[in-house]
């Protein structure tokens, strides 16, 4: 049996553009004219078009959130676990919705894109973009799906910022927000991580500011070390131990050797920074790091979290997992303290991982347990 | 419905506002929603039981009651509720206090460590009780600050607590007896209290 013909997998799919020409006004105050969203959805629409269900991706992700785009597909879309005939998010009762944000490099409208007005690659020109922006798309994407209102909107990490940016900016068209690993706005030394990796890539000689099409090539090493300090940070320290240790590739210590030592620690991250910058955009990665640092969900409600979260109508769940450091569990208490004392219901579970941000991708009973039931509480009702 | 559960409900206003410490799997908040159009929150750390509270469309976060209710603000619910947990406590004074700050009311239930059973164990056997409504060994149980009812007064009234209720509760055949010399026949003990 193939992996796409699993009776738990969506199986194979296939995305598909949708093409938008109504103006968009964008939080910068630039307007984009026309742009594409590419999109997957899985399971189907019932009648009353009541059991869709939005799929916001965080920083690296796309469409492809589950399934197999060809037979020959080795991976899966990257929330494979939780998303599928009988998983948390079972497309046997809900019709799921996944897509490329804008300013994304897997098919939307983005960096890479060419600007109508110039006949060429946007590149570093591509507007600058915050999670609303995101947001409003997603909506004028419900629009042309006929979906008045989400079951739920779901997201991880920048994800989840989504989520709760649709929680307020559109109240009445969600039913039920789902946060996972998220926080209401970045910490320092959150955008302390961005902007280092951000550096990496800007200081890259191929970049040529942001350029880097027209001379055609692209920042592969700066790009590759923005991956590694990303994943770094998206691991815990145990997980790190208990994968590499500091067992050696190659070389040894043995006296009278000068050979170069390596550790299978530097050969991974490698090895990740490498097939990252194969497949990312640069320009696309300093955007959505940029997005993220830029938001903060209370910033205009003066700064109180609680004052945001009175708009919102529909009901919370929050997940965050304990070795967390990136979006640690102090950031997802925030949030359900704010929703507390903005008399929301909110259901909050702090899950044991020894996995670092990376958990919330991962399987884990207790995390996938909680969060089958509160779906499947959303689809009786 | 557990004895308790019966009890306490008289005490909590209609659509009032209910925290729940160590909610276990929420039958009590879906008891009152349903019948009280509470609105209430319960917090609990075992997965098992949180996973319940979910199922349930009962309100759960996942916290340890040993690290406070610093959380949460001063009078932001109507009634805090705390059912046979004091005595699991690290600090069960601090947590009476932290109640009391966060509720304009609240309503503790635990064990009656003077029960006669209890008293019958220690006294006559030289063990430590073991019963069915405590049925742990010494070395593994979760209840790790036992005390009587009368313990629980004085502490009240240390700590100027008005004690608005006071119920002692047996599963039906001993009432009357509790009713009587509720120290040494009551099992378990529903109080209702105010600042």
């Amino acid at each position: 049996m193939t992996q796409s013909s699993a009776p738990d997998s969506v199986g194979l799919v296939t995305p598909f553009t949708v093409q938008f020409d109504e103006p968009l006004r964008l939080a910068s105050g630039r307007t984009l004219e026309t742009y594409e969203l590419v999109v997957e959805t899985y399971g189907s629409l019932n009648a009353n078009k009541s059991n869709a269900v939005l799929i916001c991706h965080a920083l690296s992700g796309d469409h492809h959130a589950a399934g197999f785009h060809s037979e020959g597909d080795r991976k899966p879309g990257w929330w494979d676990g939780y998303i599928g005939p009988g998983k948390p998010i079972d497309t046997d009762k809900f019709f799921v919705v996944s897509l490329n944000n804008l300013g994304g490099c897997s098919g939307s409208t983005g960096p890479r894109s060419i600007n109508p007005a110039t006949g060429s690659p946007w590149g570093a020109d591509f507007p600058k973009l915050r999670v609303r922006d995101w947001v409003h798309s997603q909506a004028r994407l419900a629009d042309s799906l006929g979906i008045d209102q989400w079951a739920a909107v779901i997201g991880g990490s920048l994800g989840g910022m989504q989520a709760m940016r649709w929680a307020l900016e559109y109240p009445d068209r969600l039913r039920h927000c789902i946060v996972i690993a998220s926080a209401m706005k970045l910490s320092a030394q959150n955008i302390a991580f961005n902007e280092t990796a951000r550096q990496a890539i800007l200081k890259d000689p191929e970049f040529y500011h942001g350029d880097y099409q027209s001379h055609d090539t692209y920042p592969k090493n700066g790009l590759a070390i923005a991956r590694m300090i990303g994943h770094i940070t998206y691991l815990s320290d145990d997980v790190m131990g208990e994968k590499f240790g500091r067992e050696l590739r190659t070389g040894s210590f043995d006296q009278g050797l000068e050979d170069l030592v390596e550790f299978q620690v530097e050969s991974y991250l490698r090895y990740q920074g490498d097939t990252f910058s194969k497949n990312f955009d640069a320009n696309t990665y300093i955007l959505m790091t940029r997005a993220l640092d830029y938001f903060d969900l209370a910033r205009e409600y003066g700064d109180d979290a609680s004052v945001a979260f009175r708009r919102a109508q529909c009901d919370f769940y929050v997940a965050s997992f304990s070795t967390d450091w990136r979006f640690p569990v102090e950031r997802s208490r925030e949030i359900v303290d704010a929703l507390i004392d903005a008399q929301k219901n909110v259901s909050y579970t702090e899950v044991e991982s020894p996995y670092g941000h990376d958990a919330f991708l991962l399987p884990n009973e207790h995390y996938r347990e909680a969060f089958s039931r509160y779906l499947a509480r959303i689809e009786t009702e | 419905m557990r004895f308790d559960f019966n009890q306490l409900q008289n005490w909590i206003g209609e659509k009032s506002r209910v925290l729940d410490l160590a909610c276990g799997d929420g039958t009590l908040l879906k008891l009152l929603a349903d019948s009280k159009q509470v609105s209430g929150y319960g917090l609990e750390i075992d997965p098992a039981q949180i996973q319940t509270c979910i199922s349930r469309g009962v309100n759960v976060i996942n916290q340890n009651l040993d690290r406070g209710l610093s959380n949460f603000e001063d009078n932001s619910f109507d009634t805090v509720v705390m059912t046979q947990a004091l005595q699991t406590m690290r600090y069960p004074h601090i947590v009476l206090d932290e109640m009391l700050r966060v509720g304009k009311e609240c309503i503790i239930t635990f064990p009656n460590f003077g029960h006669w059973k209890a008293r019958f164990h220690l006294a006559v056997r030289g063990r430590m009780p073991v019963s069915d409504l405590l049925p742990y060994e010494w070395y593994d149980t979760p209840n790790i600050h036992f005390c009587t009812f009368t313990d629980f007064e004085i502490l009240c009234r240390e700590k100027h607590i008005s004690v608005l209720h006071r119920r002692v509760v047996n599963e039906q055949s001993a009432q009357m007896l509790g009713d009587l010399a509720p120290n040494f026949f009551g099992e378990t003990a529903i109080y209702h209290l105010a600042k």
